[in-house]
């Protein structure tokens, strides 16, 4: 198991210029980037980020998008790696943290938690390449050789779970930017509007 | 051909293309085969399809992230079953985007035996958002009318497309 906020520190060297969806590991990755090539959504609905990073990768074909999905929302949405892998974007890096619960309602299990192969899932729904990882050593040592392949790609990574118990209405929010906010801003970097 | 008081493809498509349509964003319905090969045909025109029409409603915001100006194509039934991805990725990402709703057991007249159209414009008026309807090519001019709304309140209308049950197929 990694700590997410670990991988994320020997991903950032690696990051270069893409647009990095922070997704599930947004909380860390806010204290190591917040430019406008961030995008920081917290929770708009739950299954749908792989969607988001598709959509944004076939629009931008020239830069890298790099996704930090998750295992339930993974779960939640299984038919979207079909639709990731039909259109194919060469420029779209897909990681799911996997930390096997529901963290933020208390850390119940997701279903069959310790038994699913994503990495499996997703070759088997159509992704070229796929791995999994569960050491940080193996992961910074293979990492550098993933993001210089093409596209599109399903990593894998087993992460300690960070479980929230406090009310909704009483956790700190992380995020420094609202959603919409995060897209103009996006959308101005990129010359879109 | 399909009969003059019907909803042509033809008219759809030039709708799109009008309005800048980059992507549409889908999942078939049993009647809009046709439209399906006129925008397949088209090398201006993404199609991405999808597995459950709640997806559409991220990939399409992320388009428009992106810079594209999407589209979603889907049945009344998906967009029921779709209500927390239109909340969350189209109205909380402030998405501007036109869906083209197949009206399932419309029949105009208010009579019908199909729960689906029984709900669906109640479930537009609960999440508060702009609908048309469009039953043939006289209406048309109505698709523009919900760009431009769209774009004006910065969030998805609908354009119900109640003529499903013999304009698309031929």
């Amino acid at each position: 198991m990694m700590h997410t906020a670990d991988l994320l520190k020997v991903f950032a060297e690696f990051r270069g210029d893409a647009i990095v969806i922070s997704g599930r590991g947004g909380r860390h990755w806010i204290e190591l980037s917040d430019t406008s090539l961030d995008v920081p959504l917290g929770d708009p609905a739950m299954g749908g980020h792989s969607g988001f990073g598709l959509g944004l990768a076939l629009a931008q074909p020239n830069k890298r998008v790099i996704l930090f999905d998750s295992e339930g929302d993974i779960l939640m949405s299984m038919g979207q790696l079909a639709t990731i892998a039909e259109q194919a974007p060469a420029n779209f890096y897909h990681f799911i943290l996997d930390n096997e619960v529901y963290a933020t309602t208390g850390g119940q299990p997701v279903p069959n938690a310790k038994n699913v192969d994503y990495a499996m899932i997703a070759r088997g729904a159509g992704y070229p390449r796929a791995f999994n990882f569960s050491e940080l050593d193996a992961f910074s040592a293979e990492l550098p050789g993933i993001l210089k392949a093409p596209g599109p790609v399903f990593v894998a990574l087993k992460v300690f779970p960070e479980v929230e118990n406090t009310p909704i209405g009483q956790r700190v929010r992380w995020r420094k930017r609202s959603a919409d906010k995060v897209v103009r801003d996006l959308r101005g970097v990129l010359g879109a509007g | 051909m399909a009969d003059a008081g019907a909803l042509s493809p033809e008219t759809v498509m030039r709708q799109m293309k009008q309005n800048g349509v980059t992507d549409i964003v889908w999942l078939p319905d049993s009647e809009t085969n046709w439209l399906f090969l006129l925008m397949r045909a088209d090398p201006d025109l993404r199609l991405v399809g999808v597995t459950r029409e709640g997806h559409a409603c991220s990939i399409a915001a992320g388009l428009f992230a992106g810079g594209r100006k999407p589209m979603m194509l889907i049945q009344n039934t998906g967009m029921m079953e779709s209500g927390d991805s239109i909340r969350g990725w189209l109205m909380g990402l402030k998405v501007p985007i036109v869906l083209m709703v197949g009206y399932r057991g419309y029949t105009r007249h208010g009579v019908n035996n199909d729960t689906a159209a029984t709900y669906t414009e109640r479930f537009l008026m609960a999440f508060g958002i702009p609908f048309y309807l469009v039953e043939n090519d006289a209406d048309a001019d109505r698709i523009t009318i919900a760009f431009k709304e769209a774009e004006e309140i910065k969030s998805p209308v609908v354009v119900l497309v109640g003529d499903e049950y013999h304009g698309f197929n031929r």
